[in-house]
């Protein structure tokens, strides 16, 4: 029985697993803790209503890029064309409104079926078309921007008082703009564990030909996620013309799309598909609002602003790296573990190994240079 | 209560019943027939060992039940009624699974959740993860495997973990027929017995499995009946109680050695040791003792995944040695990079042409020239003078020097390689698979290289799965397996024979020569 455990891999191996969500969270946690010091000994209180609001009002527009971005990205694909795709919907709304409250919901029904529209059209480029995510999205992105920058030459469109109210109202310290984004990412949470399209996410991501192999129509699951991602996008562009009033075709020079994909990676989704979720998509996205409060209370320098926010990203990266390395080691058949983690007891640490053969580092005469 | 056995079976004894019948397969690869006519029958409750050496075309017969090749004559039938599988979920569903040996599972995903993939149980449209994890451990527990979760994340699993996952997801489309191509190959001694168990529980139920493996032992631990491939020819088919291993292997093996192998050129002989490993080990390798002379050639024999490409991999820096040492010409040398490597004077001639070779969208030209111009660029010049040289004298054919390398032929293709390497005057040439897959005439021009090089006191290590080959080139052969060396033979001539060879490979003992 003992052995069987073994074969069946260590609890130990396995709750490291599991962790990967809850890392991102406890470096959430972590970064809140240094930000919060950091401010103190500035005299402030990064608690206080007004810095909290700000943290939380950041990540909602956030959020929503990034929550779809985490659906086509699990997939192994990516979305470029989310910034182009607010901008558009920001003007949609706000000129379907035109200061009309009764015309409310009829806008945002155009904004989500616009915004869907162009999920469409980047899935069915990217699956039928066999063209590289990056290319297609960037692509129709560009096409978007045309048209925005021939047809608005400015802020089009009144957003009523009504509609306004989900940029600007709060329920405590709690931004409503906040509220809606987290209902969004956990419909999406239950999106990804509750339906087999969510399943067969992972699986599309993971391996294609696996997925294909099990009788999964990857191409249907892909422009799912495509969608999806737009959709959300779209939900930010209603956000933006909530908060400005207006529409604005600026907005795709705010760098969502980048941000959106930062995030997602910094919440643990593997940019190569298959493993991650929206649970740690919505901590990286706080994380990113907290350093941006952070840096705003401290009048940190722009420019060095970039720079932090830059090497944050690279070395969550570098340490998600890190640890997929260490997980290639189940192949081994000599050296450090006994042996394909097969023979050695389940609690033993893994360089407990009898004799000095499990050394990896070469010893003495060893290793000649 | 055991299961019932097949629908279709209605009650006879099964152990006689014949689920599927392929006959007079025939399956060729751009012209090269690799496939002749091949018979094989499974029959319920049975295991069906298919042995062969590599290239055999056990593999191919394999994937064609497994409905990833179509056959190009020959029929299938199962139970009585022909079928062709046009593709692997078709042959899945008609309950014939196949384990492969690289892994078709989703490693960041839980056992059941690889188990039902694509298949997930709903309710209420929603999928029903508690009836997944119930489903899957119900049938773990039918096959005596408590001890693995459904919740189990499958990268946390060992490789025989995996192994089992992927054959009871096999189980889970109620499949009758499991082929499982080398299932040992990656597992250690104890886990063998794990999945011996398991293939004694499908036996019970009436499923036919048909077990491609090489190793001898495992072969008579586990098979009813044994079916022997050859060059792509059916050479028998006997119950594995009426044979003995010695019978087996020589039907295996078993045919003159072709007389193409050139002979040495006058005035080669063995130099100084040039290349010499001592103790070498890492990860996937242990207690490597090695050397090459100048003008020698030594093989490197063993089945698939017994070290050998992992040497190479070690000497020329994709891999490192992490115990024992390597000496280049007497001095100590660590390759940390195959830069590094290249520089000191090693080639390597890669086993995958294509992935590792070859940049296929370029020229003759611009491939044969990559290595001088990266790492060797102050003898570019001069090196790129001698490459039109070495390729007519290795008889590429081509339409110019600027022709991308994707359209040549695979001999063709190896000859770019050859020269892309031969250009950098390596010392030492380690040739991993140097024929595979290239054409008789290309076999003997690539010989006579190897010949041609000796002659000029080149040292030549020659990794290669072919044993004619390696009894008719190499000066001496060193046997791996596991990762370890089972002996070392002189070449030439002499009663040495392929048999012994495979012996060695397989661990099937002849004089008591164990590891």
């Amino acid at each position: 029985m003992s052995r069987a455990v073994a074969v069946a891999g260590t609890g130990k191996a396995d709750r490291r697993r599991l962790g990967a969500t809850e890392l991102v969270w406890l470096a959430l946690v972590g970064v809140t803790i240094i930000g919060a010091i950091l401010v103190a000994l500035d005299g402030q209180n990064l608690f206080s209503i007004a810095n909290t609001r700000d943290v939380l009002s950041r990540s909602s527009l956030l959020g929503f890029v990034a929550i779809g971005q985490t659906l086509v990205i699990l997939c192994r694909s990516l979305d470029l064309s989310v910034g182009y795709v607010m901008a558009l919907s920001s003007l949609i709304a706000a000129t379907t409104m035109n200061g009309d409250p009764a015309r409310v919901p009829l806008a945002i029904v155009a904004v989500l079926v616009v915004a869907g529209a162009i999920g469409l059209c980047n899935g069915l480029i990217v699956s039928v078309l066999k063209v590289n995510p990056f290319i297609a999205t960037l692509g129709v992105g560009l096409i978007i921007k045309g048209y925005l920058d021939t047809q608005y030459q400015g802020p089009a469109g009144e957003v009523p008082s009504s509609f306004q109210q989900f940029g600007f109202s709060r329920i405590g310290p709690v931004p409503l703009s906040t509220l809606v984004m987290l209902l969004v990412a956990v419909a999406g949470i239950l999106f990804l564990r509750k339906t087999r399209t969510g399943y067969h996410m992972f699986a599309v991501g993971g391996s294609a030909d696996v997925a294909r192999l099990s009788g999964i129509r990857t191409g249907r699951v892909l422009v799912t996620a495509h969608v999806l991602c737009s959709i959300a996008a779209g939900l930010a562009g209603l956000l933006i013309a909530a908060r400005f009033g207006t529409g604005s075709a600026l907005v795709y020079n705010s760098g969502y799309d980048l941000e959106s994909i930062a995030a997602v990676v910094l919440g643990g989704t593997l940019l190569m598909g298959g493993r991650g979720g929206i649970g740690g998509t919505i901590a990286g996205v706080l994380i990113l609002a907290v350093l941006d409060t952070v840096f705003n209370i401290l009048a940190v320098d722009p420019f060095f602003k970039d720079v932090l926010r830059g090497t944050i990203i690279v070395a969550a990266v570098a340490i998600y790296a890190r640890r997929q390395i260490d997980r290639k080691a189940s192949r081994i058949r000599f050296g450090g573990d006994g042996g394909s983690g097969g023979s050695a007891p389940p609690g033993s640490p893994p360089d407990s190994a009898p004799g000095d053969t499990g050394d990896p580092v070469p010893a003495g005469q060893g290793g000649a240079r | 209560m055991t299961a019932d056995p097949s629908p279709a079976g209605a009650g006879l004894a099964s152990s006689a019943t014949t689920l599927l019948r392929m006959s007079g397969i025939e399956k060729s690869f751009l012209g090269v027939q690799v496939l002749h006519g091949v018979d094989l029958d499974l029959r319920a409750g049975e295991v069906h060992a298919l042995i062969g050496e590599n290239g055999a075309g056990k593999s191919t017969l394999m994937k064609i039940l497994a409905g990833v090749y179509q056959a190009d004559g020959g029929t299938v039938e199962l139970d009585g009624q022909q079928v062709g599988f046009e593709h692997p979920l078709l042959a899945q569903q008609a309950g014939v699974s196949t384990v492969f040996q690289e892994f078709n599972l989703l490693p960041e995903r839980t056992v059941a959740e690889n188990v039902f993939l694509g298949r997930e149980p709903r309710r209420n449209r929603l999928v029903d993860a508690g009836r997944m994890n119930a489903d899957t451990a119900a049938l773990l527990k039918d096959l005596g495997l408590t001890w693995l979760r459904p919740e189990t994340r499958v990268s946390s699993l060992s490789v025989a973990g995996q192994q089992i996952v992927e054959i009871v997801k096999a189980l889970s489309y109620d499949a009758r027929i499991i082929s499982m191509d080398e299932p040992t190959a990656a597992l250690a001694d104890e886990e063998v017995e794990l999945l011996y168990r398991l293939i004694a529980k499908l036996k019970e139920r009436g499923v036919a499995i048909l077990y491609v493996s090489h190793r001898l032992k495992e072969i008579f631990d586990l098979s009813d009946r044994v079916t022997i491939l050859k060059d792509g020819s059916l050479v028998d088919t006997v119950a594995t109680a009426d044979i003995t291993s010695d019978e087996l292997v020589r039907k295996m093996v078993g045919r003159p050695i072709a007389s193409f192998f050139p002979d040495k050129l006058p005035g080669t002989e063995a130099g100084d040791v040039r290349l010499e490993i001592q103790g070498g080990g890492n990860e996937q390798l242990d207690g490597i003792d090695l050397q090459v002379r100048g003008g020698e050639i030594v093989a490197l024999a063993g089945l698939q995944g017994s070290g050998r490409t992992e040497i190479a991999h070690a000497l020329f820096g994709v891999d490192r040695f992490t115990r024992g040492s390597v000496r280049l010409d007497g001095r100590p040398f660590t390759a940390r990079t195959p830069r590094q490597a290249v520089r000191a004077g090693l080639a390597l001639v890669t086993e995958d042409r294509k992935g590792e070779g070859l940049v296929l969208n370029q020229s003759i030209a611009a491939n044969a020239r990559l290595v001088l111009d990266a790492v060797l660029p102050r003898r570019a010049a001069q090196g790129a003078r001698r490459i039109p040289g070495i390729l007519s004298s290795l008889e590429l054919v081509s339409r110019g020097s600027s022709q991308e390398v994707r359209f040549l032929s695979g001999g063709n293709q190896q000859k770019v390689v050859l020269a892309k390497w031969l250009a950098t005057e390596p010392k030492v040439i380690v040739l991993d698979e140097p024929t595979r897959g290239i054409d008789v005439g290309a076999k003997e021009r690539v010989y006579t290289l190897m010949r041609e090089l000796s002659a000029q006191g080149v040292a030549i290590l020659m990794i290669s799965s072919e044993l004619p080959e390696v009894l008719g080139m190499a000066d001496r052969i060193v046997v791996l397996r596991d990762g370890r060396v089972a002996g070392e033979l002189t070449g030439g001539s002499g009663d040495l024979g392929e048999e012994t060879v495979m012996a060695l490979a397989t661990g099937h003992d002849v004089e008591g020569t164990r590891r």
